[in-house]
């Protein structure tokens, strides 16, 4: 008896009671529909948020001040983190010593200086900008596209230039042409007005889940570093600064040597100490904390599937009661018991298969719909597939086999005389 | 006659519920011997035996006691398997109520005795038209049995039997289920397979149906109590 008889006899079968088999594939279908709708999902979350991780600089170390723990009952800190004193803040002294003990392991050094939001407002129109003072190496480490002029330069001192998006060209200059290089605007930020040029025009990017796109973005506004200082008046130093590793350096150790290195200044500060740490560890987190919803649910829908496998067992059994006269008269003309429990067994994973395809196909749809809803790239998991059709299967035959070796064992005298 | 016998039972016995206080005895030991060529009708009332004796000698049940000999192959001691494979390879059962599979064609259901035997599937099409055309229903190779009239089903019953060319064609009540008009063409049919050489053995409670074979057994109480010559088919009125 060769398997292609028993699928043909099964969907034989199967298309007898087209309504019967529907309503018994329906746990299967819902069970395997809803895993691989999860894990589409899950998956698909995970790809986007890596990348758009990866985008900010996966391998990059962000070193920052950090309040030292004190659980001496402060009532300070239930209002919130006080400010660091300007004794406390990481200073330009330390970020060249810490460049010259690791020479080679850093591909550069990226500063900021946050200034606020400013108001350009040109005629009739305005856009919204963050102002950042920053440093030459900034552009390196947060992969900016420079799309026209030049970048902000360490030796620019505290010249009121600015390196602006195309988008904010757009709603300003009505064009984001290098024609747009040396306009001169006026700009509102901490109640002051202030006079800016473009030296540099870079792409606007957008960061897809973690930018609140408004129908406005609010675009990023690059100055010089010390114009910032003067402008939102902060002191000489950094709460944070980030490292890139060079292409060559083994980032987990620069990492361990970065937190040491920079928390020796801080071995007698009483309230600040310096830490380093990167997103690496945040993506892993986060990958880790999907992976375990994603089983939670998982384990949810397998209770859907035992539930159909429970539901494939007895419409199986109703199945042979029905079939008895058929299974006495193959009997009779000489089907070995082996030849009917293949065929039962071949019936059940031919329902389970069918309801596992009908699910892998709705879970597709049902996921690639969701991830589409939230903006993600649909990412459909193979080995999720493989695995459900592998699974649907093997109910097949676990939950068919009882009721197929129940006829496999039927006296072909009591079965031919049933009625 | 000097060959050897299809069918050679001893003292064949037939008890069910043994050392149960139900215990029953149907068959008290019965002979029979068929040989080569024979068109055999075992004759009785119900409750004679007649069912319990076709089931042992079709190799659906064994003996409780006493021997039988099917084509050199002694059936009172083989297992479950061996059973099937001589159900499949020298046994053509027809039943009374056709037993063709439902929802699968004519032909497929020819063809279902040689998928157990393991005949490839080109060679058992072909076989199966071969029988579909000797019993007349090749124009319906694609129908259903419930597309079938009782005559037909009946008669691709027979092509079915026929499929493994078997040593004996077995049949229960063939004709019970039809009127007397598609009763006459299964019948020509069989006088057809007896002409061509196949041993029959029909079983049957109408003494006018076992006229028309050559050798009339009657069992009552589970025991033959005649043998006689029948009229072959010259009995057919």
């Amino acid at each position: 008896m060769q398997l292609f008889d028993n699928v043909q006899l099964a969907l034989t079968s199967l298309w007898a009671n087209k309504m019967r088999a529907l309503l018994t594939m329906l746990g299967i279908i819902i069970g395997i529909g809803s895993v691989i709708a999860i894990v589409t999902l899950g998956d698909s979350l995970t790809g986007n948020i890596t990348e758009d991780l990866q985008g900010l600089g996966v391998s990059n170390i962000t070193v920052s001040l950090q309040q030292k723990n004190e659980d001496s009952g402060d009532m300070v800190h239930l209002f919130g983190p006080s400010q660091p004193e300007e004794s406390d803040l990481i200073t330009d002294e330390m970020i060249a010593e810490y460049q010259d003990a690791f020479e080679g392991q850093i591909a550069a050094i990226s500063l900021t200086q946050s200034v606020g939001v400013g108001q350009v407002t040109q005629q009739d129109t305005s856009a919204n900008v963050t102002v950042t003072g920053v440093n030459a190496d900034y552009m390196n480490a947060n992969d900016v596209t420079l799309l026209a002029g030049r970048f902000i330069q360490d030796t620019d001192g505290e010249r009121q230039i600015a390196v602006v998006s195309d988008l904010f060209c757009e709603t300003i200059f009505g064009t984001s042409s290098s024609q747009v290089l040396g306009r001169e605007f006026e700009m509102t930020v901490n109640n002051q007005l202030l006079r800016f040029y473009v030296v540099g025009i870079y792409e606007y990017e957008d960061n897809g889940f973690l930018s609140l796109t408004g129908e406005d973005p609010v675009t990023d506004f690059y100055i010089p570093l010390d114009t910032a200082r003067k402008v939102s008046g902060a002191s000489q130093g950094y709460q944070s600064f980030t490292v890139v590793a060079s292409a060559s350096a083994d980032t987990s150790w620069l990492l361990e040597q970065t937190k040491s290195f920079f928390s020796s200044y801080y071995t007698r500060n009483p309230s600040y100490t310096a830490t380093a740490s990167n997103m690496e560890a945040m993506v892993e987190m986060m990958t880790s904390m999907l992976g375990t919803v994603q089983v939670a649910i998982s384990a949810i829908a397998a209770i859907s599937l035992l539930v159909g496998g429970i539901g494939v067992m007895n419409i199986m059994l109703v199945s042979i009661t029905e079939r008895t006269r058929e299974i006495g008269t193959r009997k009779a003309l000489g089907a070995p018991g082996i030849a009917i429990r293949m065929q039962f067994i071949t019936e059940a994973v031919v329902i389970c298969s069918i309801g596992g395809i009908i699910g892998i196909l709705l879970g597709l749809i049902m996921g690639a719909s969701g991830a589409a809803l939230l903006g993600y790239a649909v990412r459909p998991s193979l080995s999720a597939i493989a695995t459900a059709v592998g699974f649907s299967m093997a109910i097949g035959v676990f939950f068919g086999y009882y009721p197929a070796n129940k006829a496999a064992k039927m006296d072909p005298i009591e079965a031919l005389r049933y009625e | 006659m000097s060959q050897q016998p299809i069918i050679e039972m001893k003292g064949i016995v037939k008890t069910y519920n043994v050392g149960q206080p139900n215990e029953l005895e149907i068959l008290h030991g019965v002979d029979l011997t068929v040989y080569p060529g024979e068109f055999v009708a075992i004759v009785g009332e119900s409750g004679s035996g007649k069912s319990t004796l076709m089931n042992i000698i079709g190799a659906l049940d064994r003996p409780t006691k006493g021997s039988y000999i099917l084509d050199g192959l002694d059936i009172a001691q083989a297992g479950d398997k061996e059973l099937s494979r001589i159900r499949n390879q020298k046994i053509g059962f027809v039943f009374q109520t056709f037993n063709l599979i439902a929802r699968t064609s004519a032909l497929k259901n020819v063809e279902l005795p040689m998928l157990y035997a393991g005949i490839g599937a080109k060679e058992r099409t072909q076989r199966a038209r071969e029988l579909l055309h000797l019993v007349q229903m090749d124009q319906r190779e694609k129908h259903q049995p419930n597309e079938l009239s009782g005559g037909q089903k009946q008669r691709v019953a027979i092509a079915r039997a026929l499929a493994n060319h078997p040593s004996l064609l077995l049949a229960d009540e063939p004709t019970g289920a039809l009127d007397s008009a598609t009763s006459r063409t299964v019948m020509d049919l069989f006088h057809q397979l007896h002409r061509s050489g196949m041993t029959i053995v029909l079983i049957t409670h109408s003494q006018q149906l076992a006229e028309e074979c050559s050798r009339i057994l009657t069992l009552r109480d589970g025991q033959f109590i005649g043998e006689r010559k029948g009229a072959g088919p010259s009995a057919v009125i």
